[in-house]
């Protein structure tokens, strides 16, 4: 290592292995509360978007109303109405979900994935609407039914339209996470917000963890472009 | 009808300043973002260098940490300009950084970056054949700028503004955890203090919800009378 690296690591009070540690636990922390808010949401957001296609108001209408409220509200308030509301809700406190909920991370995660759901849901909801009509028409001349209809043309092609969308999503729901530290959650933010108090040094907290977000930011841009490469392969000019 | 526990007035003045901060910022974005899209097409190496780092870099950090960065960092940056000056020259200057300034100045930045992108898009959506006839009838660059590329511009970048304006207006409610009286924070205060979290929250989400629910059929209105005249594919 250059030896300016080594001197300045060695004159630097903030940065030792304690802090070093403390991140470590944010970054963990995040990576969790994001990947399972994302798997959730996308799981309960494939058969709610396919709901929401159907003709009829009374299956349509609620799956609308759920994605309108969810992104007509800041996510801040969903999570302060779940976060301090769980613990109201009348005789919770005595059965078993009171032991779970009690942890903040788990009403994070079900205000996040409630969240990212009903973006997810819009997202696959419009691709599913935007497939070219012969494909379908191609599949009933093939004497396929309707399940098998979505889950061998509609689905797969939805989700390669989808994948640029649900992408952005998965970045935002990223930079979202960070209001977890509100609710005493240890995320990234919160780890810095810890550091920053301890030593009053905000630059350093706050750019260091800036730093951190960009990096993993860009290796998921980096990933999804991959994945949006091989889906849409078939696509590619021949020869290149 | 709705008993808000004396409340009522608090959280009003509260959302008045939530929709201060989210017009402010986005006057502030929307002077970026031409600032931002004008360097991307300029052509001067150093303009475009700089605009794409700043496009960049926004989008990779989350908002709330951009807002403490501003915050506590403005604060300590503050402090150590008004000790040099004190200590040097004698002149007592100090500020209190405060969190409204920092949301619209972090918020501004945030979304300046995204008006970029989305200007950017639209002033390459303009079809050369109009400048150069703009070109043609002798018009200097600025002038093309504003009667020619500006205006039809805009109708491309409608819907990106209205899409950044509904996040923007969200992202209002982060402003709060930097200790900004808005509507948010008067109902996390009342919440707390009277133990009634839905009776609060609700409300201030059926707020947020009016104001994104109204900005969509304005935006929807403005973009229907940008494109009167233009014939539509069906």
């Amino acid at each position: 290592m250059p030896e300016f690296i080594t001197q300045w690591l060695d004159q630097n009070e903030i940065f030792t292995t304690m802090t070093l540690l403390e991140y470590w636990d944010g970054l963990v922390n995040t990576i969790q509360l994001v990947f399972l808010s994302l798997i959730i949401g996308l799981l309960f957001a494939v058969p709610l978007a396919i709901l929401r296609t159907s003709r009829n108001t009374f299956i349509s209408g609620p799956v609308w109303l759920y994605t309108y409220l969810f992104r007509g509200t800041p996510l801040l308030i969903q999570l302060y109405i779940i976060y301090y509301g769980i613990a109201q809700i009348p005789g919770i406190q005595d059965t078993f979900w009171w032991e779970i909920f009690r942890e903040p991370f788990y009403p994070a995660l079900l205000a996040f994935a409630l969240n990212t759901c009903a973006y997810t849901t819009e997202i696959i909801r419009g691709a599913i609407v935007s497939t070219p009509h012969g494909e379908i028409e191609a599949a009933k001349a093939y004497g396929m039914n309707w399940w098998l209809r979505m889950r061998r043309i509609v689905l797969p092609s939805a989700a390669r339209r989808a994948v640029q969308a649900y992408s952005n999503e998965v970045i935002f729901m990223l930079h979202s996470s960070a209001i977890a530290s509100v609710v005493t959650i240890v995320d990234l933010t919160g780890a810095a917000r810890n550091i920053y108090s301890r030593f009053y040094a905000p630059f350093e907290a706050f750019i260091f963890v800036a730093l951190l977000y960009m990096t993993l930011t860009f290796t998921l841009v980096y990933a999804f472009r991959r994945l949006e490469r091989y889906l849409l392969r078939h696509q590619r000019p021949v020869g290149s | 009808m709705f008993d808000l526990k004396g409340y009522g007035p608090e959280l009003l003045s509260g959302a008045v300043v939530t929709v201060e901060l989210a017009f402010l910022s986005l006057a502030l974005a929307l002077t970026l973002g031409l600032i931002g899209a004008s360097s991307k097409l300029s052509g001067n190496r150093v303009a475009q260098g700089i605009a794409t780092f700043y496009t960049t870099v926004i989008r990779g950090i989350p908002d709330l940490v951009m807002m403490l960065l501003f915050y506590y960092g403005g604060q300590v940056g503050v402090n150590a300009i008004s000790d040099y000056l004190w200590e040097t020259y004698e002149i007592d200057f100090f500020f209190q950084f405060d969190p409204f300034i920092s949301g619209v100045v972090t918020m501004g930045l945030i979304f300046g970056a995204y008006m970029t992108e989305t200007f950017r898009g639209a002033f390459l959506a303009v079809e050369t054949g109009q400048i150069e006839a703009a070109r043609a009838y002798g018009f200097t660059r600025w002038h093309t700028f504003r009667r020619i590329m500006f205006p039809q511009m805009l109708r491309h970048a409608l819907p990106g503004i209205g899409n950044n304006w509904q996040v923007l207006l969200k992202t209002t409610a982060l402003v709060s955890i930097i200790g900004l009286t808005d509507m948010v924070r008067v109902a996390e205060e009342a919440a707390k203090a009277e133990r009634m979290p839905f009776h609060f929250f609700v409300p201030v989400a059926a707020v947020y919800l009016a104001l994104t629910a109204g900005s969509e059929l304005f935006i929807k209105w403005l973009d229907k009378r940008a494109n009167v005249g233009v014939v539509q594919g069906s």
